[in-house]
């Protein structure tokens, strides 16, 4: 079978064991490969989205607002604004004329009509080619309505999704340090880098609350402008998502010397060693002691309600292609947790610091990959014969049209997959798909059982038959 | 059997009201930018490859937004343009994305949707494209060349629907071919379901009629389980029957706002002489009443008894239905064709539509709206074109809808107002299904006035502390 991989991105898959760690990555993508990648807008959106009382006004043709109207799933415990799409929906005059104008009165209009704490504007593609000045016209319409107004300069083309990272932290930047920090705990903590999807920062916030300490701001999920205003006043930022919020953490920490500490709350080591990281830097005895009964009383519980999902799904094989590497850590991790064997990892973002050190951690004959597509990830979960496919929706048909499980662990996600609570929940949606009966009578499963009749190593534990 | 009425007395329209202050801004858009619609035209064609010009976010955000719908593998390429392609042009990716997506698709066409990005940096397309043409030929390659087919679809100029409408447009302009006639009928159903595309052809075939239709995605958005994985999926239009389109005896072409615009329809009546017959989407009794009767004269053949007995099910079924929703009022909304079509039904079985609207904005809603619907209807609703969600809102307000009729998009209006909504047309993101809805012919109808009924029967069984056990 000719290879599905092209000559220019065969730098950018690694197999562990097979040859000495080498990877590509942070290049551009190839033309025509199909990347599941998005843009540097898709970056700033992302991460400043969950901000729930701020107006985000999108300022390009309507494609752009349209695409990422309501899509992340980010809830909010009061003001839903972000959950409304605004776009100034350039039409072509303004594309030949130039869109200021346009701009400034939808700018004023929307915050006459919302009364927003702040206002994200975002730059898109063609906002750049026509060279429209808006820092000019956010200055000028801060001035007049009296709240921050914020350019964020996320241009598709200028770069990929980290460089709208980037762009959406020097946003937040323009707010922290402008609000009052009176009456905040020395231990104290902004918790970065979670947008809480389904209702996952609460239950990180809980964790902190039973450890004694104070979290500031939500930066982003649950998000409030004033609370982000205020954030120069926490003890310490703990970031979450590699990519996303690191660069807010560094900015704060050079501008107000705020140490970071890097965390995962998925999986149940990642889980518990985030929390005493946090307990450790504080050095209190006393909420290193309520930290331990936290984890104690968590893993507890847990432990035996996992115990059926893992005998259940031992042996299985997981494939895991994410937006930012970070997340597979802890996914790879969590998948040990329940006997599960990892076959492919890979993601659309990660560093080279990153895909080495997730070289480390894996097997023998596990594919790293980065920035991959779908003639590539069909090809290796056929190769590797793999049981679930954990990604978003963009995977999703390339493992179903396969005949193969998955789990959405991206945006849409309906059930939080953080925290302990989380861990179960991914165990249970893990089951959900791979022991489904509907994968027997799938023509992939009964090809591959004639083309090796089921005599040996049939798991007659196993709902489903061997692929 | 009936004829539809072609009377369309404007004079019963209401006068425009002083309608409510324009916005500046666009909050819930309710319309889709136009390579979107060009992408989901050249995935009904066979062996087709989408592929933008622009930069990775707009293919990325596309296929996200239909594999929500369809639930199939949508890959579209991209050029992939970084900066320094937008300042020196986006030629030489556009000539590599070219090369890459032939290398590794082996496509028969590659369909080639401009953005805003590379409209606005003034790439020129059709010549970069033949200048890759010549390249590929002179270097001889060992992949064949596919077809090429470009068309221009910038964000900033009209909606999905327009980009959907120029890619087929620009399909015929640049693959039909002349030659000898051919015993065929082109049909050019818009953008419609797999589902409704499968059923058109079913008639077809009964109606003993060879069919072009142009695209189909029957297959393409709506594939089955299969033994290993398809880099493209299999049907859609071939590109042999896309040539052969100008020979045809005849075109139908779905459409009510597209009257007199060049399209697909028109250009093959122009350029090849083919007799264009352009009727509305045929939603509900009389607008498929028409179009079965176009299909009586191009074939010679009467109505197929299983056609006519579909028929009389669903005049019977309005009859069994009639008392549920007679005075209902409805919001419509969605695209202009789609909301003609709707329209048209909702008036036949007695529902008042208060309120036609779109982000499109063609400027022949308001007339297509009156012609399928102005001597059924006591009183002629708003018909609002290139409006936002905001505005329907605002406008539906005083309206006091018992129900929406849309795509998943306005979901949060029939929360907010505990109505219910029937979900038809693209995108379906919050149900199971969207693209097996059927919206055409009598069958169309029928599964249509089900799903209405039912809504308003649960509606009222939910509203009831009776627990009603007959409605």
């Amino acid at each position: 079978m000719e290879s599905t991989i092209f000559t220019e991105r065969a730098d950018q898959i690694h197999r562990k064991g097979m040859e000495p760690f080498q990877i590509a990555c942070n290049k551009e993508s190839l033309a025509g490969a199909v990347s599941q990648r998005a843009c540097v807008f898709c970056g700033s959106r992302v991460v400043l989205y969950p901000i729930a009382d701020a107006l985000h006004l999108v300022h390009g043709p309507i494609g752009c607002a349209a695409y990422t109207w309501d899509i992340r799933g980010a809830l909010s415990s009061g003001p839903e604004l972000h959950r409304l799409s605004f776009s100034t929906d350039l039409q072509e005059k303004d594309v030949i004329f130039g869109g200021e104008a346009k701009l400034s009165r939808a700018l004023v209009e929307l915050i006459d009509r919302y009364r927003p704490e702040a206002a994200f504007v975002y730059s898109t593609c063609i906002v750049g080619i026509i060279g429209d000045d808006l820092e000019g016209v956010c200055r000028r319409v801060a001035q007049e309505k009296g709240i921050p107004v914020i350019p964020v300069q996320s241009e598709g083309f200028k770069g990929n999704k980290r460089a709208g990272y980037n762009a959406a932290c020097q946003a937040m930047m323009q707010l922290v340090g402008t609000g009052n920090t009176a009456g905040i705990s020395p231990r104290s903590v902004n918790i970065l880098g979670d947008f809480n999807l389904a209702g996952e920062i609460w239950i990180i916030r809980d964790y902190f609350r039973r450890m004694g300490i104070e979290v500031v701001a939500n930066i982003t999920g649950d998000g409030r402008v004033a609370d982000i205003r205020r954030a120069h006043g926490a003890a310490l930022n703990v970031v979450q998502c590699s990519g996303a919020t690191q660069d807010l953490a560094k900015m704060m920490q050079e501008r107000y010397g705020t140490p970071f500490l890097r965390v995962s709350y998925f999986g149940v080591e990642d889980m518990a060693e985030s929390l005493y990281a946090v307990a450790r830097f504080f050095g209190d005895p006393k909420i290193m002691a309520r930290t331990q009964a936290l984890v104690r009383q968590e893993l507890t519980a847990l432990y035996p309600r996992l115990q059926h999902y893992r005998r259940a799904l031992r042996g299985k094989k997981a494939a895991i292609y994410v937006g930012g590497a970070f997340k597979a850590f802890s996914l790879i991790k969590a998948f040990r947790l329940l006997d599960m064997q990892v076959v492919l990892v890979g993601s659309q973002t990660g560093t080279e610091a990153d895909y080495r050190e997730l070289a480390e951690i894996c097997d023998d004959g596990t594919i790293i990959v980065d920035d991959s597509n779908p003639l590539e990830l069909s090809s290796f979960l056929q190769e590797k014969e793999v049981d679930i496919f954990v990604g978003g929706v963009k995977e999703r048909p390339i493992a179903y049209k396969l005949g193969v499980g998955f789990c959405d662990h991206n945006h849409e996600r309906k059930e939080p997959l953080e925290g302990f609570v989380g861990m179960l929940n991914f165990a249970k949606e893990v089951y959900t798909s791979v022991m489904s009966p509907v994968w027997r009578f799938l023509p992939r499963h009964h090809q591959a059982a004639s083309d090796c009749p089921p005599s040996g190593g049939v798991d007659h534990d196993n709902t489903r038959p061997p692929a | 059997m009936g004829k539809k009425s072609m009377s369309s007395s404007i004079s019963a329209f209401k006068e425009k009201k002083p309608g409510p202050a324009a916005y500046v801004s666009t909050t819930n858009a309710c319309k889709l930018c136009t390579p979107l619609g060009a992408c989901l035209a050249f995935r009904g064609v066979a062996g087709a490859v989408p592929f933008l010009h622009g930069s990775q976010g707009c293919a990325t955000y596309m296929r996200r937004y239909i594999i929500s719908h369809f639930r199939e593998p949508m890959d579209i390429a991209s050029s992939s343009l970084g900066e320094k392609h937008a300042i020196y042009g986006g030629g030489p990716n556009l000539k590599q994305g070219l090369r890459n997506v032939i290398s590794k698709y082996h496509p028969q066409l590659i369909g080639v949707a401009t953005t805003c990005l590379t409209e606005t940096i003034g790439d020129d397309v059709p010549r970069l494209v033949k200048e890759f043409i010549q390249e590929y030929q002179e270097q001889g390659d060992a992949a064949p060349l596919p077809r090429i087919v470009t068309v221009s679809s910038p964000s900033y100029h009209g909606t999905h629907m327009e980009g959907f409408h120029r890619a087929v447009r620009n399909l015929v302009d640049q693959l039909t071919v002349p030659g000898p006639p051919v015993d065929a009928v082109n049909l050019l159903p818009g953008l419609v379901s797999p589902a409704d595309i499968r059923y058109l052809k079913e008639i077809l075939t009964d109606f003993g009629l060879r069919g072009i239709i142009l695209p189909d995605i029957s297959e393409t958005l709506d594939g089955p389980q299969l033994a290993t994985y398809r880099k493209i999926p299999a049907g859609g239009t071939s590109l042999e029957d896309i040539a052969q389109m100008g020979r045809a005896r005849a075109t139908i072409e779905y459409g009510a706002t597209l009257k007199d615009q060049d399209t697909a329809g028109t250009l093959l009546a122009e350029r090849f002489g083919v007799n264009l017959f352009q009727i509305g989407l045929p939603i509900g009794l009389r607008e498929t009443d028409l179009f079965f009767s176009l299909l009586e004269m191009l074939s010679g053949q009467a109505i197929p008894e299983k056609h006519e007995l579909e028929r009389g099910r669903l005049l019977d079924a309005y009859v069994d239905g009639h008392k549920y929703v007679f005075g209902k009022k409805a919001v419509v909304y969605g695209e202009e064709d789609l909301v003609v079509g709707l329209t048209a039904f909702l008036a036949e079985i007695g529902v008042q539509p208060v309120l036609c609207a779109s982000g499109g904005h063609s400027g022949r809603l308001k007339t297509a709206v009156a012609a399928v619907a102005a001597d059924l209807l006591p009183e002629m609703p708003e018909v609002r074109g290139g409006v936002d969600f905001y505005d329907i809102a605002e406008e539906a307000q005083n309206l006091a809808p018992d129900l929406l009729i849309g795509h998943s998009k306005g979901y949060h209006l029939a929360k907010q107002w505990q109505i219910p909504l029937i979900r038809v047309g693209f995108p379906i993101h919050d149900r199971f299904g969207g693209q097996r809805l059927l919206h055409l012919g009598y069958r169309g109808a029928q599964q249509l006035l089900d799903r209405l009924i039912n809504a308003v029967l649960a509606k009222k069984q939910d509203d009831s502390s009776i627990g009603y056990g007959y409605l």
